[in-house]
């Protein structure tokens, strides 16, 4: 049956000897293809093709890799199910009836059917690792400036990295090879600098010392590892989601890792900062949608502003509207300093809190989603309580760290669970050993 | 207005200037694309200077070094980091809907600009400069079949609007100055000395359309709120309603719309009504200024940090810049080096180019020949027909060459200037075929010996006239040489030439 994993299935092929030379990666259709339309899951963006392309795409093809097509999305990114996009939702193929997981929904779907051997997403508060642990597969958010961003078509620019989802951790670790390094086109791309952190972790050092790649980091050895766990992320959520994120633990515990409880009160406002700054970025990210060059070119009367209005009034959905106004409003003056200035107040608390936090320990882990997969059409009328779902995710972003969500078990009606693995800043090898010795 | 009334105050105007200049850079601010102006519309584009979805900026080190050069040319203070931010509005020439701008944290701050006005030297406050984009260009057009330039309209009878991207992106130095201005003839001595520093600075090009924009804010305040110096107490100031002048473009018609303004606002005044606190647009076909929008409807650019540009060290940087010397030190420095006067040394350094050009000239040849020719004779002929340096600015060389003809005397000055220099300027002939057409040169030694043997040979009846102790024959003589050599050999130089053979 099809899952309606595709907005666009249009294969790119390559010619180039590469390490992808025989896989097929579906791209996130917010990541920009040259001559294939990138539609970012919007009725704006439905006739828009893309002059160029994104530098992951270059990478992927430079890989061998080719691309089946580009992938479901919720609009702009913004959603946690893959039920906002303009062309449909996306199903469930490891939970029929049940969401993917948003926003890259159909990236996740599409792997998780084997429709994709592998594919690219993109995480702005947990797109990829959401509907990976919907899914039952891999997803990696990278830490900011490892990926280049060139060619994504911004949601909240501050936040977001392009990430992998595959089957497995050392698939998703391939395929994160190919596309990580700095970028001239990305002023925010680093190199990794893995000798110059004064908590240098032991893989970090291995990897320093051999130039081993991120798959040969996926070796499931997991002896020694302390790792951490936030107990604010385990409040609140569901009672099966906890048990089986502590059957993992145990598992890793078993071989040979250890855990210990720890405290981040900085993670209650995680969602309420994520939020504020992720809107008030979107508002401006997406002002150039005016129907000047993008979108319906209905035949208004009236001046520009009003021929602006209109035109947003009918190409966005109704997500991206309440997320435009509401990051409209918090930049506003006389409500800036009380919105966005806090929540940038409250990331940096954030980003302290997980640094005091991996000072202890080598990774911190939570589930990755509070709750299992919802039924399809369950949250779409209720904003918040899906913000909510976001809160163990959102807070990585905010701290601009790596994370990984791999398979941790299903709950007893067969719904997937995912582990969530959080790193240092670089520290992509840790949390792919880790995750390695689940999946 | 009742003449009453208008006794009844006193008032001063206090004026402050936001100037765009663009700098010259051979790429736009955040992109690779060519800053050089080009034929056709949307040619010099790529994804990030259209603002495609997903494109990126990354800044130009160049517009940054532009940058800094003005900074310590106006004394201002560098950051140690410096940052960019998202100035918000809706505007079709605007490809992102947003402009790429600095906010709190400029590339330069408290500088000061010194120039001479009525012959005093005058100090202004800038506030604050900062680095920005300039947004693309809009053309608003009716229909119809004549040419597109004959359609182009104002916007409210236009059809269309036509945009064109090549110049989005070009680097923009935004330049603030406090409110120090008196009067609207001080802001063009301003805006002429900030010209001539950034053409010295090598980061402007005043010859490019659009190059320098200026906005103005002015007000009009009781002239006893005015201290000595000139100061005006903070209150006053915030409290007196000031109107932005906006679409100004150049020095001139920064005076005449300031003077247009003041006169309006004193006017408003003088006769007890309000002056509104609104935008107006000048008009410089009409010298007049025209309100735009209310202060009310002005807009709110939701500033906030460009996080695609990570914040700029320019600390350890800013030390390898260098700055050339300024208009100033060099006026100074040609009255001492080359014994010029103060007038010449001061039209020498007008422009850097014509500066460069004399020091190059007075270094081979001499000094006070070289200044009368570059200040008085080049200038001058220029000055004449309208034309500045730049005009002739791939013809230097050929004007260092008639230089020379004159210095090494192969051709007198007048014929230099009145026949030469004009020729090269109006039929843009090179010296040296303008000099052989006309048979300007002086004739060389061998010529002149030869036509002196000749006129001895030919005229043995004067020959015998010189002998016998008759002073007229050498003259006779000598205009015999003179029509052999059409007039160009130096007639002191022919009677000796003559003698000598005669006595030898």
């Amino acid at each position: 049956m099809s899952y309606n994993a595709f907005i666009t299935r249009e294969t790119i092929e390559s010619d180039a000897e590469g390490p992808l030379a025989d896989k097929t990666v579906a791209v996130k259709d917010n990541i920009s293809t040259e001559g294939v339309r990138t539609t970012c899951g919007s009725a704006m963006l439905e006739e828009y093709v893309p002059p160029y392309d994104a530098t992951v795409v270059e990478r992927l093809l430079d890989a061998g890799a080719t691309i089946p097509g580009k992938t479901n999305m919720d609009e702009f990114g913004m959603g946690t199910t893959t039920e906002t996009s303009a062309f449909g939702p996306t199903d469930n193929p490891a939970a029929e009836g049940r969401v993917p997981g948003g926003s890259s929904g159909g990236s996740a779907a599409a792997v998780a059917a084997g429709e994709a051997d592998l594919a690219l997403g993109t995480d702005t508060g947990g797109s990829v690792r959401c509907p990976a642990a919907f899914t039952g597969t891999v997803g990696i958010k990278p830490t900011y400036g490892l990926v280049s961003r060139y060619g994504l078509i911004a949601y909240a620019n501050s936040l977001e990295q392009i990430g992998p989802i595959a089957p497995s951790v050392e698939e998703a670790a391939e395929l994160l090879e190919v596309i990580a390094g700095p970028d001239e086109r990305d002023a925010t791309t680093r190199e990794a600098p893995w000798a110059s952190e004064e908590r240098a972790g032991d893989a970090r050092e291995q990897r320093e010392a051999s130039g081993d790649s991120y798959a040969d980091a996926a070796d499931g050895d997991v002896e020694g590892l302390e790792i951490g766990i936030p107990t604010e992320l385990l409040d609140g959520a569901d009672e099966e989601v906890v048990e089986t994120f502590w059957d993992a633990i145990d598992e890793l515990e078993a071989r040979g890792a250890s855990y210990h409880e720890v405290s981040m009160e900085s993670l209650e406002h995680a969602v309420e900062a994520y939020y504020v700054i992720a809107m008030s970025e979107a508002s401006s990210n997406l002002a150039r949608f005016d129907g000047v060059r993008y979108g319906p070119t209905p035949d208004y009367e009236g001046n520009w502003n009003e021929e602006f209005a209109a035109v947003r009034e009918e190409g966005f959905g109704e997500e991206v509207k309440r997320r435009i106004l509401l990051g409209t409003y918090a930049l506003s003056a006389g409500y800036h300093d009380k919105y966005y200035k806090q929540a940038q107040d409250a990331r940096a608390w954030v980003k302290q809190d997980f640094d005091s936090a991996l000072e202890e320990a080598d990774v911190l882990a939570s589930p990755t989603m509070p709750v299992p997969p919802m039924e399809r059409g369950e949250s779409l009328d209720d904003p918040l309580t899906m913000y909510l779902a976001d809160a163990n995710t959102t807070p990585v972003n905010l701290a601009n760290l790596p994370a990984i969500s791999v398979p941790a078990g299903e709950t007893s009606d067969g719904l997937p669970v995912g582990l969530q693995l959080i790193g240092p800043a670089f520290g992509e090898t840790e949390i792919i050993r880790a995750g390695s010795a689940l999946a | 207005m009742t003449a009453q009334a208008a006794e009844s105050r006193d008032l001063a105007v206090v004026i402050g200037l936001e100037v765009h200049v663009q700098l010259e850079t051979d790429t736009k601010i955040f992109c690779g694309c060519s800053t050089e102006p080009a034929e056709e519309p949307n040619t010099n584009t790529c994804p990030v200077c259209l603002g495609l979805p997903g494109a990126l900026p990354v800044l130009n080190e160049g517009a940054v070094e532009a940058a800094v050069k003005v900074g310590k040319a106006i004394g201002a203070s560098i950051p140690e980091e410096t940052a960019f931010h998202r100035k918000n509005y809706y505007y079709p020439d605007l490809p992102k809907n947003f402009q790429i701008t600095q906010y709190d944290a400029p590339i330069c701050q408290d500088g000061v600009l010194e120039f001479g006005h009525e012959g005093e030297r005058r100090s202004v406050g800038i506030r604050r400069a900062h680095l920005e984009e300039d947004p693309g260009s809009i053309k608003h057009v009716r229909e119809g079949t004549e040419s597109l330039e004959a359609r182009t309209c104002s916007i409210d009878r236009a059809d269309y609007t036509l945009i064109d991207y090549n110049r989005a992106g070009t680097p923009l130095m935004e330049i603030v100055t406090e409110p120090d201005f008196r009067d609207p003839a001080e802001v063009r001595a301003f805006l002429e000395k900030l010209e001539e520093v950034l053409e010295y600075l090598g980061v402007f090009d005043p010859t490019r359309d659009g190059s320098l924009r200026i906005d103005a804010n002015l007000s009009v305040v009781d002239a006893e709120d005015v201290d000595a110096d000139g100061e005006i107490d903070e209150d006053v100031l915030e409290e007196a309603n000031r109107t932005e002048v906006k679409n100004i473009s150049s020095h001139k018609g920064a005076e005449q719309a300031l003077s247009f303004e003041a006169s309006r606002q004193k006017k408003l005044l003088e006769s007890g009504r309000a002056v509104a606190q609104e935008t107006r647009h000048f008009n410089e076909t009409h010298g007049n200024t025209v309100a735009m929008r209310s202060k009310e409807e002005e807009k709110d650019y939701r500033y906030f940090r460009e996080a695609d540009l990570p914040p700029l060290q320019v600390s350890d940087w800013k030390d390898e810049i260098e700055i050339p010397e300024l208009p100033d030190a060099r006026r100074e420095r040609f009255q001492a080096e080359y014994g010029l006067s103060a007038e010449a040394a001061s039209k020498l350094t007008s422009t850097k180019q014509v500066a460069d050009f004399y020091e190059q000239l007075a270094r081979e040849y001499d000094a006070d020949l070289v200044a009368t020719w570059v200040a008085d004779n080049l200038l001058g002929e220029l000055n004449y027909r309208d034309m500045d340096v730049t005009d002739i600015e791939d013809r230097l060389e050929e004007i260092a060459t008639l230089v020379e003809l004159v210095a090494e005397e192969e051709i007198t000055a007048k014929n230099a200037r009145e026949t030469v220099l004009r020729g090269m300027l109006d039929d843009g002939d090179d010296p040296k075929t303008i000099v052989d057409r006309e048979g300007l040169g002086k004739t060389s030694g061998d010529a002149v010996q030869e036509a002196v043997e000749e006129a001895i040979e030919e005229n043995p009846d004067a020959v015998e006239d010189y002998h016998s102790g008759e002073d007229g024959a050498i003259n006779f003589l000598v205009g015999q040489v003179m029509q052999k050599t059409g007039g160009s050999a130096d007639p002191g130089e022919v009677n000796g030439l003559l003698r000598e053979e005669l006595e030898g």
